[in-house]
């Protein structure tokens, strides 16, 4: 399943710790990077078995933290729109409505052709360039419904 | 004031260690090897240097709880996992100056000897996580980490561990927790970190804030530093400003500064002219907001204490008159509830059930005694929880209610908004 590349990340992952079981949620990062963008049961499995884990328990980490998309695939560029305090009072809330129209989806969802998914997050600590969003590694700020539709048409 | 910790804030390029060492980095370093590591916890105790995640405990304290004895492995862990809303200095200081916090890093270690330390920073944090790593990798080509640094015998390694999306890491136990590999929970107390901490081994954890004032500490001189705001709160401090001002952003400023002066002075005052202060939230999220008439309150420890609030992590969330308090509590306690790690009952049922009355109210469907029953809700909460989680999501609301109760009983009952 894991590409020679990822598995010469793992090697280095796991010189991290005094135990392997540490390296769960880099490894876990690099399964769903490797697979595209989410984390199938038999990513749990392989993971299990290269840090001598039970699967449930990889599992456990996967499904607690939020980054991790177990059995959700996103679209090519995943969308994560900040709603928390700052980003609301400088009007967070109609830029998503604003996205939900153009890319005709709901927070949630992908896009048909899998270009798309346009999730909603807690704060993501750019509060002074706020209102922002992040599409998949990158963050882009002091965002207008203008900014937004140039970000969007030059992805498309 | 002379800036230490946002120096290269607009600098772009000043992040590498060429231009760092030319503006004296490393300088601190250089320095606490002259002295033994007692002396360094001594320094920064002198300083009165007090932490600068939320807690605001004395650093060089929690450094002395450390084991002395050397042939226990010691672990130094970096809180990076900066996730109250309102917050960017962590980021502020890791993608300008992530040799600052290194530096700091290895001199912590040195006094407390540890021989590995961890960053914890969070996921999102992408940019920062690769200038971090790009600034580790640079360390260990001029000899700042890895065996006998820079002669003095000590040796140091350092690593990355990104989190990636738990708020509830930010909690040290938690943070722990999730650097071994479980779900990142929080640990009963006692024993604490110092005695027992990561793999069970004598841990110390700062916020990446703390760490990078240690280096000028050194440099310095603790005297310098307590000379630097008021006594019992000292040394520069950021402040994340957001919302409601013309100038939002990060602000190297004593400790004491006044809300008034940090608003109207450095940023600029007010966004809209028309529109009044309403209410700031002084510390991040889970600290209380104070409003208009509270202006004057010198931001440090001890002053908005005072006030019933806490400076928390410096963020400073400014809101005008235009601003729906009910909204805004809904927005603040759905994030706790969000966040909630689901260990313990009062918190992991309590605040979501919080936010499903705070948005009955905002959305019309209110009903007579919601108040209360929030109210009630709160004093069930707070205190009865595992860890400092659900009584920030109850002091954050009791703030809203205290303050500005009236708009939440107009949206009971007149179904719509006071002031929108």
């Amino acid at each position: 399943m894991f590409s020679d590349k990822a598995k010469e990340e793992i090697q280095q992952v796991l010189k991290k710790y005094p135990n392997r079981r540490s390296g769960v949620m880099d490894v876990l990062r690099i399964a769903q990077r490797e697979r595209g963008g989410h984390l199938v049961k038999e990513d749990m499995e392989e993971i299990a078995r290269i840090l001598g884990m039970q699967t449930v328990e990889v599992n456990a980490s996967a499904a607690f933290y939020t980054m991790y998309n177990v059995e959700k695939p996103v679209g090519k560029y995943h969308i994560q729109v900040c709603r928390n305090i700052s980003c609301l009072l400088l009007g967070a809330e109609n830029l998503i409505k604003h996205m939900e129209r153009e890319l005709n989806i709901r927070v949630g969802e992908t896009t048909p052709d899998k270009k798309f998914t346009l999730s909603t997050v807690e704060c993501l600590g750019s509060c002074g360039t706020a209102p922002m969003m992040q599409i998949n590694d990158d963050y882009y700020e002091n965002l207008t419904a203008e900014k937004i539709d140039k970000i969007l048409k030059d992805l498309k | 004031m002379e800036k230490i910790l946002l120096k290269n804030l607009g600098r772009p390029g000043f992040h590498t260690i060429d231009s760092c060492l030319v503006n004296g980095g490393y300088n601190g370093l250089t320095e606490a090897f002259k002295h033994a590591p007692e002396s360094i916890i001594q320094m920064v105790k002198d300083s009165g240097l007090r932490g600068r995640g939320g807690a605001g405990f004395p650093t060089g304290l929690k450094w002395s709880f450390i084991p002395k004895d050397p042939t226990i492995q010691k672990y130094l862990c970096c809180n990076a996992d900066e996730g109250e809303p309102g917050t960017f200095k962590d980021r502020g200081i890791m993608e300008n100056d992530p040799h600052l916090l290194i530096e700091g890093m290895i001199i912590a270690s040195y006094a407390i000897g540890a021989s590995v330390s961890y960053i914890y920073i969070r996921g999102e944090f992408v940019f920062g996580t690769r200038r971090l790593e790009a600034a580790i990798k640079e360390a260990y080509e001029k000899g700042f980490l890895g065996k006998n640094i820079l002669g003095s015998g000590f040796s140091h390694d350092m690593y990355i561990h990104r989190g990636f999306g738990a708020y509830i890491c930010g909690e040290e136990t938690a943070l722990l927790e999730s650097i071994e590999g479980y779900r990142g929970q929080p640990r009963k107390k006692p024993p604490f970190p110092a005695l027992s901490g990561l793999y069970g081994k004598p841990t110390v954890i700062n916020n990446v804030e703390t760490l990078a004032c240690v280096p000028a500490i050194i440099e310095k001189g603790p005297k310098w530093f307590s000379s630097i705001g008021p006594e019992k709160s000292p040394g520069p401090k950021i402040f994340c400003v957001s919302g409601h001002v013309k100038k939002p952003g990060l602000y190297e400023l004593p400790l004491g500064t006044t809300m008034r002066d940090l608003i109207f002075d450095h940023c600029g005052g007010m966004l809209n002219e028309g529109r009044g202060l309403k209410a700031v939230i002084p510390g991040g999220v889970s600290a209380p907001m104070l409003n208009a008439h509270e202006l004057d309150t010198p931001l440090d420890f001890d002053s908005l204490a005072a006030k019933g609030s806490m400076l928390g992590s410096g963020a400073v969330v400014v809101m005008d008159e235009s601003t729906c308090m009910v909204k805004t509590a809904l927005i603040i306690n759905r994030f706790f509830s969000h966040e909630s790690c689901g260990k313990c009952t009062p918190c992991r049922d309590g605040t979501p059930w919080l936010t499903n009355i705070l948005k009955r109210i905002e959305y019309g469907n209110g009903r007579p005694g919601d108040v209360e029953l929030l109210e009630s809700l709160c004093t069930n909460i707070f205190g009865r929880t595992f860890c400092p989680l659900g009584d920030g999501a109850v002091m954050a609301l009791r703030g809203a209610l205290k303050n500005f109760r009236d708009e939440f009983q107009h949206h009971i009952d007149h179904k719509r908004c006071m002031v929108s």
